[in-house]
């Protein structure tokens, strides 16, 4: 396929168009994940999420900065929600990355979430392969960022950032459930403001208060005085807190550095291979799911659910779990209810 | 592959009323090139063209050229549109043009709003570029004139 070709060769503009393949989801687009996904696997992929006005972007520009200072490569995919209203989006991320404008060793593609509520897009997932293919050893996924319902970044992601900031709400906001457990590593962003070291104490007690469930389904410790983050003798990961000044580049190469201390941790514990064994099972379950649905929706006289059936069950003379069956038996839709 | 007409059921998830038939979005770059810092008419054309439906891609004021065709490059636009208030568009706008060409993004629609002489219209459509808007325009006019000359490339 000569898209896919030029992709590996490693011409941009190829692997611009290759996104927007996937993200169409154009019929062209199966066979060109099919050609990619021999070529990926090697990328390390970095989620950043958080609260708007946490920085995240700035973060992200410079965590790609602190990469390429070790000659990394870098890709980027900043997400945006798109309008219910109107279907579509502005997408305002890449105006605090200008930093990296004229570098070939970054490639930054911002996506709309286009209906999809977990913080990502539907297809952010595959985006990832293509960057992955085209050889960046490093992918920031900055999520939309609206904070307490963004789940989707833990499974696209190896390591997920959740970015605080100080200043936004009292502690309790930053200890809200759901977000805080996906963190892999906290970064408290804006850290030249009042209320930085409160935000860290929060998060400290927070992670004081016991066992949860980290990121990859292991225990966190339970970050008590004296406990250093990171690998804990256990085995476990403790979150280690971060306090970064983005826009200065202020904690960033520490934070870089914690990144690339939690990708050592993933593979020497083997939850890696485990994280990869799980997506691989989701991945498949979802593309099996959508071609089942295609393969009876395509034998269906008119294509879709026939409208006897719809009616039959709005109108309480079928049940909807009589209709499957029938569906998946292949039966006559204008049966009647035995 | 998920089924892309999902997000277009209204009654199922966000609705998308001003869809598209073929379901393809438009992309649209949006930059002030230059050294003009004068951003809001960028900004409120950004929403109208977001309220029509399109993904804008914003890229915010002091843009050079070579960061616009680099944008445009990697977000894969069907359009790029200037914001000049400054005067420089006999400037900036063929460096932007060619750019684009070099970069093969030859069937990338070009618009330009803000402030252009008429005596300059001749140089702009010269360029290639037809969608001149001047101060007054209405955004309506921007999104008609957008929806029917932007290239409609499935991927």
């Amino acid at each position: 396929m000569e898209l896919l070709d030029r992709l590996l060769a490693g011409e941009r503009r190829a692997l611009a168009r290759a996104i927007s393949c996937v993200e169409d989801q154009g019929p062209e687009a199966r066979a060109l994940l099919a050609g990619l996904y021999p070529h990926t696997g090697r990328a390390h992929v970095i989620g950043v999420t958080g609260a708007p006005g946490t920085g995240k972007s700035s973060l992200v520009n410079a965590l790609a900065r602190a990469y390429r200072a070790q000659g990394l490569t870098v890709g980027i995919i900043a997400v945006d929600p798109t309008s219910p209203f109107s279907g579509g989006a502005l997408l305002g991320d890449r105006v605090r990355m200008r930093d990296l404008a004229g570098d070939q060793g970054t490639f930054i593609r911002s996506m709309a979430t286009r209906g999809s509520l977990g913080g990502l897009a539907h297809t952010t997932g595959e985006v990832v392969l293509a960057l992955d293919a085209a050889g960046f050893e490093r992918i920031l996924i900055e999520t939309v960022g609206v904070g307490q319902a963004e789940v989707d970044i833990a499974s696209a992601a190896h390591t997920t950032v959740v970015v605080e900031a100080p200043g936004l709400g009292d502690e309790i906001q930053a200890i809200k459930a759901g977000v805080l457990e996906i963190a892999d590593l906290f970064a408290v962003n804006k850290a030249d403001r009042e209320g930085a070291d409160h935000t860290v104490m929060a998060l400290k007690m927070m992670q004081g208060l016991g066992p949860s469930m980290g990121h990859h389904g292991v225990s966190a410790g339970s970050g008590k005085p004296g406990h250093q983050p990171g690998e804990q003798p256990d085995g476990t990961w403790l979150p280690p807190i971060t306090k970064t000044v983005a826009i200065h580049g202020e904690g960033v190469p520490a934070l870089r550095d914690w990144i690339e201390e939690h990708a050592a941790y993933l593979e020497r514990s083997g939850l890696r291979g485990r994280w990869e064994l799980a997506r691989a099972r989701t991945e498949l379950e979802h593309i099996l799911r959508d071609r089942l649905m295609a393969t009876l929706l395509a034998r269906q006289p008119a294509g879709q659910l026939p409208d006897e059936i719809l009616e039959a069950v709005a109108g309480r003379r079928l049940d909807p779990y009589t209709a499957a069956e029938r569906l998946l038996a292949g039966r006559e839709p204008s049966e009647p209810v035995r | 592959m998920t089924d892309r007409t999902n997000h277009l059921n209204p009654l199922v998830g966000p609705t998308n009323g001003l869809e598209p038939p073929d379901g393809l979005k438009i992309r649209v770059l949006v930059a002030k090139p230059g050294l003009d810092g004068h951003d809001r008419g960028a900004k409120v054309v950004a929403r109208a063209l977001r309220d029509a439906g399109m993904e804008v891609i914003y890229t915010g004021i002091r843009q050079t050229p070579e960061m616009i065709a680099e944008a445009a490059l990697q977000e894969d636009v069907n359009v790029v549109g200037l914001s000049i208030l400054s005067g420089a568009h006999k400037t900036l706008c063929p460096r932007v043009v060619e750019l684009l060409r070099k970069q093969g993004l030859d069937d990338v629609l070009v618009v330009v709003g803000g402030i252009i002489p008429d005596e300059d219209l001749p140089f702009m459509h010269g360029l290639g570029i037809q969608g001149v808007f001047g101060p007054g325009t209405s955004t309506q006019d921007i999104i008609r004139f957008i929806r029917e000359h932007a290239p409609r490339v499935a991927a």
